[in-house]
């Protein structure tokens, strides 16, 4: 119960400040409520089939066919699959580390761990609808088309620079496990 | 307008379909929605009534002369402020947005954006638990500098 109060803190401090500014100057008050419930108003009407796209996507795409096909010697495969599961995934960045880690535990190779993160972190199918409504297709299409490469790049320069050797296989117990 | 009927109609198909094959599967999906939907309203209001506070109180003449000429000093700033921060898209494109219209240039936006997504300072004690440090440490400062260059092509090439 506190600790669902305290996430509204932010919110009843903007409430604060939105009721003194309308006090003290109103024209700026009316006007910083106004474009908060324009934008409040613009994202009620549009998240709710985002989110139905999210839990759905979360349901169907299936863990299992992912962790039999990134190993090693998967390849371009590898690579492929890694990206398109990600770009389904639903969550923020920090719910992607235990699903990586669980790969890397798997066999996963550590190139296409690292290209599951960055996908994961930067193009998951949602994040490209918010980004279209709000900044336009043109920035989201060139953001896709030049974010791949490097999410990519990163992948086997991650693999160089840890000397994971010929196996591609991420030496388990590098992470200081104390959780 | 267009962009909102096509999402409610690729959502209501895509609904059926799943209702059709697997109805546990699709109540446990409209579940998934409704938590992760309730869990983000917090701090959605929080940042929503944030952002029209700045746009009602940061002069648009700041926000640009900031942010608006791609000035290195400018650049570098929003692009560590995306690295450091943490938040989800669907507060992260209103912002965007709220700065293109305030006057911030594309590349400025561009760079706070892909830093933000490809950077996270905040969940690095997170990653190092998973990882360990050496693979954290590489993993951002890698994304920082390919965040730096996206952007900056993107602020090319959308002028």
């Amino acid at each position: 119960m506190k600790s669902q109060l305290r996430r509204y803190a932010l919110f009843a401090l903007v409430m604060v400040a939105d009721l003194f500014l309308s006090w003290q100057y109103p024209a700026r008050g009316s006007e910083a409520v106004k474009s908060a419930l324009d934008y409040l108003v613009e994202m009620l009407l549009f998240m709710p089939p985002i989110f139905v796209l999210v839990g759905l996507l979360d349901v169907w795409v299936p863990r299992q066919i992912v962790e039999k096909n990134v190993g090693p010697d998967s390849g371009v495969r590898g690579v492929v699959i890694s990206i398109l599961v990600a770009t389904a995934a639903a969550g923020p960045l920090y719910a992607g580390f235990p699903v990586a880690d669980a790969l890397l535990r798997k066999g996963c190779r550590l190139a296409n761990a690292v290209i599951f993160l960055g996908t994961w972190a930067t193009i998951k199918i949602p994040m490209l609808m918010m980004e279209v409504k709000f900044v336009g297709l043109p920035f989201a299409l060139l953001r896709l088309a030049l974010t791949l490469p490097a999410i990519i790049a990163t992948g086997y320069l991650m693999e160089m620079i840890l000397k994971v050797g010929e196996t591609g296989r991420f030496a388990q117990g590098a992470g200081e496990k104390n959780y | 307008m267009l962009f909102n009927i096509v999402l409610y109609v690729l959502a209501a198909a895509a609904l059926c379909i799943s209702f059709r094959r697997d109805r546990q599967k699709t109540k446990k999906a409209l579940a998934i929605a409704w938590n992760s939907f309730r869990n983000l309203i917090p701090t959605m209001l929080g940042i929503i009534g944030l952002i029209g506070l700045m746009l009602a109180l940061v002069p648009r003449e700041v926000i640009a002369g900031l942010f608006g000429n791609n000035s290195p000093a400018g650049i570098l700033l929003i692009s560590l402020a995306g690295a450091v921060t943490l938040m989800p898209a669907f507060i992260a494109f209103p912002l965007a947005a709220s700065l293109l219209q305030s006057g911030a240039s594309v590349m400025a936006v561009a760079c706070f954006i892909t830093t933000l997504l490809m950077v996270g300072i905040i969940t690095a004690p997170m990653e190092v638990n998973f990882f360990g440090k050496k693979f954290t440490f590489w993993r951002n400062a890698i994304g920082f500098v390919l965040a730096l260059v996206i952007g900056g092509v993107m602020g090319v090439v959308l002028q």
